[in-house]
């Protein structure tokens, strides 16, 4: 069932436009304290995985694929947009998905947040209403439409914040830790969801076990890229390092 | 405010938010102006008609909004019945319990979006001098968005300390809120600049949901 469902995202994703991410000698410090050092990669693939330790700078090669984060030395592109100089346009391409949805989620009620990015993207009332209408469907969040989202399950809450995400149109999607503070029933619950998405997508996770259907992961470690390969060939290396 | 919205096509609840909190802000005025017993009685049959019979609202929508009032209710009854008169006791008391019950009826009946857009339109005027008036929406908005989060986060402290052998609330609940409210404000500044909160000019979408 979840392969026939990636199958069918997959035909979808091929009416997309598809994204190149490149990070060329891309180095990051906070202050003094390196955390990515001369990382160099081409992201062209429409599922990237990426794993390595606490602290070893995948959450901030996360938010340097759509400019929240500017490296320190190197350049991010994407689609040959500077995020450094382009961060707006670059933002519309990569949607931001974080570890914690309460922090994402910035409007009181369900459907006013899912309005939240339509309208700073400029679009007029009825497609605003079309798009939040069709996501509060496709994630069965129809029913909460007027809830106050502090009152959201966990899962519902993490729903909700990729749901403001989708709503954008984005081309690629970041996810960071997506399933971090979830139970396993609502792990898998949006582990199947990022599954079925179009889009392509860059997953940052201690789940090794989702990664089974990836094109490719990155291996990071103390900021740097130690491996890179598909699923099959990292993530057993991966486990044997940690071992 | 935080939750108080219920869903509705009446002509209340369909009726613009400017419009409301005109009406709100002009029958406050209205009932601060009259002492008459009568007056202030069917102030408070309209409101109460507003709310219960045309905007159809469940009466614990209004009775949980002056469960908290009544303290102060016979309180202020009781300063009246020493300094004044029952009569004019009588007449303060409908007269706050009629302005809670409108307020009620008007945050029930109306979005925060709607609010919020309200509120933009009254600070316009501002723009002359920089202000950006969807900014002040946006804060109202996520004001009261973050609120229940962070009495959630407390909650969480408070239980943490008292696992430890707190038993009591501390001054020292404030330094981790503090440092987990700052964490989280940078998340959460992040996550304006991801969804493009910055992107637009100030302004707002007539009829955005």
């Amino acid at each position: 069932m979840r392969w026939g469902r990636r199958a069918e995202a997959a035909a979808s994703a091929a009416t997309l436009s598809r994204t190149t991410i490149d990070l060329a000698d891309v180095s990051h410090s906070y202050g003094d304290r390196p955390v990515l050092t001369n990382v160099s990669v081409t992201l062209t693939e429409r599922r990237v995985g990426v794993i390595g330790g606490n602290g070893s700078g995948k959450s901030t090669f996360a938010r340097l694929l759509n400019g929240l984060v500017l490296p320190s030395a190197g350049t991010v592109t994407v689609d040959g947009l500077d995020t450094r100089t382009q961060g707006r346009e670059v933002r519309r391409r990569v949607g931001f998905v974080f570890q914690d949805p309460d922090a994402q989620i910035v409007h009181p009620t369900v459907e006013e947040d899912l309005a939240f990015g339509p309208h700073n993207q400029g679009l007029p009332a009825d497609e605003i209403a079309r798009r939040v209408d069709e996501v509060l469907v496709r994630y069965g969040l129809a029913g909460h439409r007027d809830h106050p989202a502090h009152l959201l399950s966990g899962g519902q809450k993490q729903l909700l914040a990729i749901a403001g995400v989708l709503v954008m149109h984005p081309q690629r999607i970041v996810f960071d830790e997506p399933t971090t503070l979830l139970d396993l029933t609502n792990t898998r619950r949006v582990s199947r969801v990022i599954d079925e998405l179009e889009q392509d997508v860059v997953v940052v996770t201690h789940h090794l076990d989702s990664l089974g259907g990836f094109d490719r992961v990155l291996v990071f470690e103390d900021g740097r890229v130690v491996a890179d390969g598909s699923p099959g060939e990292t993530v057993p290396w991966y486990v044997a390092r940690m071992s | 405010m935080l939750s108080l919205y219920v869903p509705g096509t009446s002509p209340v609840h369909r009726a613009p938010a400017g419009l409301k909190l005109a009406v709100l802000a002009a029958l406050g005025v209205a009932l601060f102006l009259t002492g008459r017993l009568e007056w202030v009685a069917a102030a408070l049959v309209f409101v109460l008609a507003a709310g219960l019979l045309v905007a159809r609202l469940p009466a614990r929508v209004l009775t949980s909004q002056v469960r908290p009032l009544w303290i102060w209710l016979v309180a202020l009854f009781g300063f009246h019945l020493l300094a004044t008169d029952p009569m004019t006791g009588l007449v303060a008391v409908l007269r706050l319990l009629t302005l809670v019950i409108a307020a009620a009826v008007v945050t029930a009946t109306t979005r925060v979006t709607a609010l919020v857009a309200a509120i933009e339109w009254l600070a316009s005027p501002l723009r002359v001098f920089g202000v950006r008036p969807a900014r002040i929406g946006l804060v109202i908005a996520m004001t009261l968005r973050f609120i229940p989060l962070v009495a959630d986060r407390a909650a969480r402290i408070r239980e943490a300390q008292a696992a430890r052998g707190a038993d009591r609330v501390r001054v020292v609940l404030v330094v981790p809120l503090l440092v987990q409210v700052l964490r989280m404000a940078t998340t959460v500044g992040e996550a304006l600049d991801a969804r493009g909160a910055g992107d637009v000019p100030a302004r707002r979408i007539r009829g955005t949901v």
